[in-house]
């Protein structure tokens, strides 16, 4: 750390190299939550109408700095400077008066209500009891869409719009009412796709023309380096240091965030001999991908990218027993199997860990150890169809605590209190339980910081030394360069090409996938 | 993408539609079995009977779109009932004195329900129940269950206005303030907001205690009229008449398309399943049906509903699926 810190992009917060005052600063702020440090001494400015990201590990202070800019917390020390003016502390009120409006990664809009309402929603809150004037809020929520140069349908329900609409619904909401001058985002690109990402960017480089700064809170690297110009790096509750983002390369962001070095080195070309424990061949199901071949060794990790919607998800739902084929075979260990049910896949030494984990993977308020044993209750019931607790206790010990080391003291913690890379390993864990021969992750890190995703992928390649086949499902073009010996892409539901991890570039993948 | 919002939209409308084709239906049947179904006597009877029912059925619409629920109204309606008549009874009044004491009383209990829903921050299905328990113990201790009969002339004789019956009169204006409230009033708009995602509507500044006050204390107030105009129409205030009715009032909120989710719901739709429930009650009685059975028919005609309203969203949602991919 102490390397990271000496080093020579260290920049100065306050003054600037162009030496443009900020029109915030926050200098010397410090916030604990009962013996939690939250934030030690962290100095942090925002320029007017820059493009500022905000990086950092989860639990590295991120969300508490933007509460204490939105006035949700007050510092233990510290000063907010807003225009050379210093408070101890900020309100909520006194903060949106300031022009500083949040987009939480939730975006708390009304699924219920119409784009405009949502929109100009600030109309009824203002004065309770009075006639909600509908036109005054269309015309009011027409304006700002006019100023940021989109058009949204403003009588549709916003519960019935894609996230990247709904993004934009938030978007023009921040911008209703106050005059805003910073608009930050919590996560905005998490659940979005490439070219909703660029329509984002777009949107953010529009508020910079109109003199709005904005501050964004991410862990995707690649985000950070095409759409920042500064970066401000947290980690365990300090700041590192603000840099200017064309002065970084993704491996030194990387280091920084977490402070490891990743050495990213790609897999040499898997070259076994042995008989394939996963065969696909002609696998087609109307509407989704069609006429899939694909074979899958033991030890082996078999990348498999395609945009959203372009079947992957589908073929591996149909090879966990899901979604069944309309034609095609399946072969496991050579046999020919139909898997009909997942229970069936599941017989068949096949795991599936889902994209979504939260809502598919785990029970979140249950303990870890009922989640790890939930898959296996039948293998661990004693003589009278009882659980047996010694038993349980074994599995829970050996795959949660040796295998996987997942970082709890307890296994009756509820799965909720984990961090996302954790809950991933918990999920893991409850696969691997079942002893399976072949195991589908698809797309395992989405929400996970690099940090954590690095230890996912470490499990990922002890698991395959161990002999297991994985097929990695996933729409990150880097991920999957480096983690598997072999590539898919999946384009229109059927698999377009087959590559060699080490004789294609990242820049000629992403040509394939989004030709 | 518009052609998906307006399909969308016509759920809701699709709904109101179905039901009042199954009321078509239903009222063509039972007018075909039964000479006296249509006959004016029996409307008019029915809009009475029914309108009490749709008075607290408005309160609990506005506590179901906030994202709450009431089970108590009954309960509040029979305690403010009570204190209204035992008033009268004893120390004589008027209409202004009935109507304040009643609604006041309502209102009065309704807030206390949003002060310990919102403090405990309990659910309020549980809060509710259990005042809903111990409103009614406290009447049935205070009173001995005892009826009051003796009330004032000027109370229990009929009235009516241009021929309509004074408890058919009081449901709609009832219920049109209620479609003013939540349609053209910022603070019903709140009210979808809070039901909608109550995070959001704390981030927007909304203030929760006095919403949760308001509607509370909204479907208090209902209970409190329901209670007066039940007791100007059967002459007498007995403490455990209305109890039991919570459920039925909630059935025909639920089947005119509100959710218990919180965020739907319309007064239109709260008025079609009224009047569903109204004219299958009453279709079967005429027709003879023994009151048993009732229960039966009417838990039926719910289950089908919300099942495919349920339906309907699944079969949307898999559309937007497909739409997406």
């Amino acid at each position: 750390m102490t390397e990271i810190l000496s080093s020579s992009q260290r920049q100065e917060t306050g003054t600037t190299p162009e030496g443009e005052t900020p029109f915030i600063e926050m200098r010397g702020i410090s916030k604990r939550f009962g013996g939690v440090r939250a934030l030690i001494d962290v100095s942090f400015s925002i320029r007017a109408a820059e493009i500022h990201c905000l990086a950092g590990e989860n639990g590295c202070g991120k969300s508490t700095l933007i509460k204490i800019l939105s006035g949700v917390h007050a510092p233990d020390e510290g000063q907010i400077i807003l225009e050379g003016k210093p408070h101890s502390h900020l309100s909520p009120a006194a903060s949106q008066r300031f022009g500083v409006q949040i987009i939480y990664q939730d975006l708390s809009l009304f699924p219920n209500l119409s784009v405009a309402e949502n929109i100009a929603f600030g109309h009824h809150v203002q004065t309770p009891v009075r006639l909600a004037d509908p036109k005054a809020m269309r015309k009011q929520a027409q304006a700002v869409m006019e100023r940021l140069k989109i058009s949204l349908p403003l009588e549709a329900l916003v519960g019935t719009l894609p996230i990247a609409t709904r993004q934009l619904v938030a978007i023009c909401r921040a911008l209703v009412g106050e005059q805003a001058r910073l608009i930050v985002m919590d996560e905005p690109t998490a659940s979005l796709t490439h070219q909703e990402v660029d329509a984002l960017l777009a949107i953010i480089h529009e508020l910079k023309r109109q003199g709005i700064a904005t501050v964004f809170v991410s862990h995707r690297l690649d985000e950070v380096m095409t759409i920042a110009e500064r970066v401000t790096v947290l980690r365990d509750g300090r700041n590192l240091g603000t840099y200017w983002v064309r002065d970084l390369d993704r491996n030194r962001l990387g280091e920084l965030i977490t402070g490891h070095v990743f050495e990213s080195s790609l897999k040499a070309p898997f070259s076994s001999k042995v008989e394939p424990m996963l065969e696909v061949s002609g696998l087609t199901r109307e509407g989704q991908y069609a006429d899939v071949d694909l074979e899958l060794r033991p030890g082996e990790i078999l990348g498999l990218i395609g945009r959203l919607g372009s079947g992957r998800t589908e073929l591996a739902l149909s090879l966990f027993g899901m979604n069944p084929p309309d034609s095609g075979a399946i072969r496991v260990n050579g046999k020919p199997v139909h898997l009909r049910t997942n229970r069936e896949a599941i017989r068949q030494k096949i795991a599936y860990v889902s994209e979504d984990r939260l809502s598919l993977g785990l029970v979140m308020p249950q303990t870890i150890a009922d989640n790890t044993v939930v898959s296996v209750l039948d293998r661990l019931t004693g003589p009278l169809g009882l659980i047996d607790g010694a038993r349980r206790a074994q599995t829970i010990d050996r795959w949660i605590f040796q295998e996987l080391h997942v970082k709890t003291n307890t296994a009756d913690r509820p799965v909720q209190q984990l961090s996302g890379g954790n809950q991933q390993r918990v999920v893991l864990s409850k696969w691997l339980a079942t002893d399976p021969r072949v195991l589908i992750l698809d797309s395992p890190t989405v929400g996970v910081d690099i940090g954590a995703k690095a230890g996912i992928f470490q499990v990922v390649d002890q698991l395959a030394a161990r002999g297991l086949a994985i097929l990695l499902i996933s729409d990150e073009v880097e991920e999957v360069l480096y983690q598997s010996h072999r590539i898919l892409v999946m384009r229109s539901g059927q698999i377009v090409g087959t590559y060699d991890p080490q004789r294609v570039s990242e820049q000629e993948l992403r040509e394939v996938i989004y030709a | 993408m518009p052609d998906q919002h307006s399909s969308y939209k016509a759920v809701f409308h699709r709904h109101d539609v179905q039901l009042l084709g199954i009321i078509v239906v239903m009222a063509v049947i039972f007018s075909a079995l039964s000479k006296s179904f249509l006959s004016p006597s029996n409307l008019v009877s029915l809009l009475e009977n029914y309108s009490v029912m749709a008075i607290m059925a408005a309160g609990l619409l506005v506590v179901l779109i906030s994202g709450g629920i009431d089970i108590s109204f009954a309960a509040i309606a029979a305690v403010s009932q009570y204190v209204m008549a035992t008033v009268l009874v004893r120390f004589g009044g008027n209409w202004l004195v009935a109507f304040g004491l009643s609604a006041g009383f309502g209102i009065l209990l309704g807030i206390v329900n949003a002060l310990l829903i919102y403090y405990l921050r309990a659910l309020s299905v549980i809060v509710t129940i259990s005042m809903m328990t111990f409103y009614f113990a406290i009447l049935m201790f205070v009173t001995d269950g005892k009826s009051l009969y003796n009330l004032p002339d000027w109370f229990t004789d009929d009235l009516s206005l241009f021929g309509i019956p004074f408890p058919v009169v009081v449901a709609a204006i009832v219920l049109l303030v209620t479609l003013f409230l939540l349609s053209r009033l910022s603070i019903g708009r709140q009210i979808y907001g809070l039901g909608g995602n109550p995070e959001a509507a704390k981030r927007m500044g909304c203030n929760l205690l006095g919403l949760q006050c308001f509607v509370y204390g909204y479907s208090g107030f209902m209970a409190g009229i329901a209670g007066l105009v039940q007791a100007h129409r059967v002459e007498e205030v007995v403490p455990n008449a209305l109890i039991g009715r919570e459920l039925d009032v909630l059935a025909a909120v639920v089947l005119g398309g509100a959710s218990l989710l919180g965020g739907i719901g319309t007064v239109s739709g709260m008025v079609l399943g009224i009047v569903l429930l109204a004219i299958l009650q009453n279709g079967l009685t005429l027709l003879g049906v023994s009151s048993y059975s009732f229960g039966f028919v009417t838990g039926l005609v719910i289950l089908m509903s919300v099942s495919a309203t349920a339906y309907a969203a699944k079969h949307q949602q898999k559309q937007r699926v497909r739409h997406a991919n």
